[in-house]
């Protein structure tokens, strides 16, 4: 198995709430809150969960873009929280990040030319002056972009060549990690699947690993090995792609991935959707005990009372991490939803 | 709902054995200043009563714009109906008088928006807004319009109606906001209902709420629904029939079942084979090549050519024909549909 790259340890990040006329601070908006990862050497790690989950702000977190209000967070074998200045500065070249909307994360007065160049900017003793522009343009042909359009400007090109152009500043760099936050998202169907094998054949090149955040679950069962599913700033369930996909043991990844639509019409009525009632409660005031069981069918008293663990329980075949007083695979034939 | 409180209603003289919305030969362009984007290109389709049909395409394949043009809220200028028509129960909707056109729309033909907060008023409460339709549209006195949006709140299970009306837009989540649209564009009791993008900027859970409600509420009024997407997993779930667009043009256009197994276009097909399976773990997605083409320089031809595994000379010089008939309701604009159909697709 390979070398453990980052690990953050009970992170933590709550943001307050400012009110009254003196802005006090009134409450705290627990957007991560006690979050335990691993990611190894050229693994691809995925991050699902509905809007608000904190799926996005852990993707800051682990690339120090925001600092944690609590826990550990050691990257390369180094305490990330003890550095500051320089030796930040340093470790991020090795953490870098592809931002979901190619429509506002590139500066749209700059050239795709500079946009790529900034991290040699930053970054001075990378590439020497005089070779960035030949740099750039091996990494615009990397990216399958065409390297004479260095001197373009972002909107001459379409949403799935901005988010190449994004991913080449990402690359930029050669980083180990590359925290993607829905890179795919904004991307029309038969151009994400361009983008998806692009990331793929950058993986394998260039040994990256990734933390693919997103909200679609086929695209995520594609890509990664492993998968962590998010719920109110707690991972709820980790485990390898396929335990996540073919044996879930929380009601929460049940219920996500039954509601995920198969694009197959005549699987239409053997599809055991569970819809849920309501919606995500606010991450100000979470609810106790579990966070699931305001919207959980399998609720008993002891979920609003004592938060399970997430702790290694069996799912039929082996055993995944899944924080739920009555995990269980749900059926027996219940195959994936992807 | 007969016809003839419709037609009562509305003041146009529908013909009630007419099908219930036929879109025939449909042209819209833009008038930009960088020149003339051919939008729509004769798209034609038919919708029945009770019937799920939806439109299928990528940004800029015309598939809003083919719903504004029905709706009759196109942007105008810079856009405009160049040909064809849109026949309500046998009443062609372009040619009516505007106020004549203002009474079919939402009161029989109603629309609901991608982005529920964009489309809802943000300065006023929701319930208010809900009201304003019965008030304008069938002359309810305030309380009395009141009570109707309330009631249409609770009908789309909005959870403490009464006191949510008097919230404003921003108060609600995404899902409960998108029941706002959808409680205002049934205020009416319209028979074509049209869904742009419905579920698009929802989470999973909450598009299966949305979808079912949908699916719920078009049960009970046998309304026709034509859903706008893109989304292949959405349309498996709901449609019974699908239209496929591709660069302002109709490529298929097929029975769900039919569409899914055996596509006949290429751009079908492509589109099919590009979502990730199971199967495919570890390999390459099997992705269409090349971009949309840019509406204002269609290539010549086939508009998909330039994509297409199978092109040819032939689809490069000269349009496709405009429909290959397939069978009853079924029909792809290609010369090579019979390669399309037979090549086998990984089951």
């Amino acid at each position: 198995m390979s070398q453990v790259i980052l690990r953050g340890s009970a992170l933590q990040k709550h943001y307050p709430i400012k009110g009254g006329v003196f802005r006090h601070t009134v409450g705290q908006v627990r957007a991560v809150d006690g979050v335990d990862i691993e990611l190894r050497a050229g693994e691809t790690l995925g991050l699902v969960g509905e809007s608000g989950c904190g799926k996005s702000t852990l993707g800051r977190l682990l690339m120090c873009l925001e600092r944690p209000t609590g826990g550990q967070l050691e990257i390369l074998g180094q305490d990330a929280l003890k550095l500051d200045g320089k030796a930040l500065r340093r470790l991020r070249r090795d953490v870098q990040i592809v931002f979901q909307d190619p429509y506002t994360s590139l500066n749209p007065r700059r050239t795709v030319g500079d946009i790529v160049a900034e991290p040699f900017r930053i970054h001075r003793d990378v590439v020497p002056r005089g070779g960035v522009r030949r740099r750039v343009q091996d990494l615009l042909d990397q990216v399958g972009l065409n390297p004479e359009h260095i001197n373009r400007f972002p909107h001459q090109f379409s949403g799935g060549q901005r988010q190449r152009i994004g991913i080449a500043r990402g690359i930029a760099l050669n980083p180990k990690v590359l925290i993607c936050d829905e890179p795919v998202s904004a991307l029309d169907v038969s151009v994400q699947a361009q983008v998806v094998n692009l990331m793929r054949q950058l993986q394998r090149d260039l040994g990256l690993a990734y933390v693919f955040i997103a909200h679609d679950l086929a695209v995520v069962r594609h890509i990664s090995d492993r998968v962590a599913v998010m719920y109110l700033g707690k991972i709820v369930e980790q485990g390898d792609e396929a335990a996540i996909y073919d044996r879930p043991t929380h009601p929460y990844t049940q219920a996500l991935l039954s509601a995920v639509p198969t694009p197959d019409p005549q699987a239409r009525d053997d599809q055991d959707q569970i819809v849920l009632t309501g919606d995500v409660p606010s991450p100000a005031d979470p609810p106790a005990g579990c966070r699931f069981h305001t919207r959980c069918w399998l609720a008993q008293e002891r979920c609003s009372q004592a938060e399970p663990e997430l702790s290694l329980r069996s799912d039929g075949v082996g055993q995944h991490a899944s924080a739920c007083h009555f995990a269980a695979v749900r059926s027996p034939d219940q195959t994936s939803a992807a | 709902m007969t016809e003839i409180k419709h037609s009562a209603r509305g003041g146009v003289p529908l013909d009630p054995a007419a099908p219930l919305l036929v879109v025939e030969d449909l042209q819209v362009e833009f008038r930009l200043r960088e020149g003339v984007a051919r939008a729509i290109n004769g798209v034609s389709f038919e919708l029945a009563a009770g019937q799920t049909l939806a439109i299928l395409g990528e940004s800029g394949s015309g598939k809003s714009v083919t719903a504004q043009a029905i709706m009759g809220i196109l942007d105008s200028p810079p856009g405009f109906v160049t040909g064809g028509r849109v026949l309500y129960r046998g009443v062609d909707l372009l040619q009516l008088p505007e106020r004549e056109r203002r009474k079919v729309r939402g009161a029989q033909i109603a629309m609901i928006f991608q982005d529920a907060l964009s489309a809802l008023n943000p300065v006023f409460p929701v319930g208010w807004q809900i009201a304003e339709m019965l008030r304008v549209h069938r002359g309810l006195n305030r309380s009395d319009a009141q009570d109707q949006a309330i009631r249409l709140m609770e009908r789309v299970k909005i959870p403490a109606a009464r006191q949510r009306a008097r919230d404003y837009p921003h108060q609600f989540s995404g899902g409960m906001r998108q029941r706002v649209m959808i409680a205002m564009s049934i205020a009416l009791d319209p028979v074509v209902l049209i869904a742009d993008e419905p579920t698009t900027a929802l989470d999973v859970t909450v598009q299966a709420q949305i979808m079912r409600l949908l699916q719920d509420l078009q049960d009970e009024f046998q309304m026709g629904l034509i859903l706008i997407t893109h989304d292949l997993g959405v349309v498996a779930d709901v449609a019974d029939r699908i239209v496929v667009m591709y660069a302002g043009g109709l490529v298929e256009e097929a029975d769900v079942v039919d569409l899914y197994a055996h596509p006949a276009h290429p751009y079908s097909r492509g589109l099919l084979d590009s979502i990730p399976r199971l199967d495919q773990k570890g390999s390459d997605l099997p992705a269409i090549g090349g971009l949309p083409p840019n509406l204002l320089h269609l290539p010549a031809g086939c508009a998909f050519h330039p994509r297409c595994p199978l092109a040819q000379d032939v689809c490069r010089s000269g349009a496709p024909p405009a429909r290959v008939e397939l069978g009853p309701g079924r029909a792809a604009a290609c010369h090579f549909v019979d390669q399309t159909l037979t090549a086998g697709r990984p089951a």
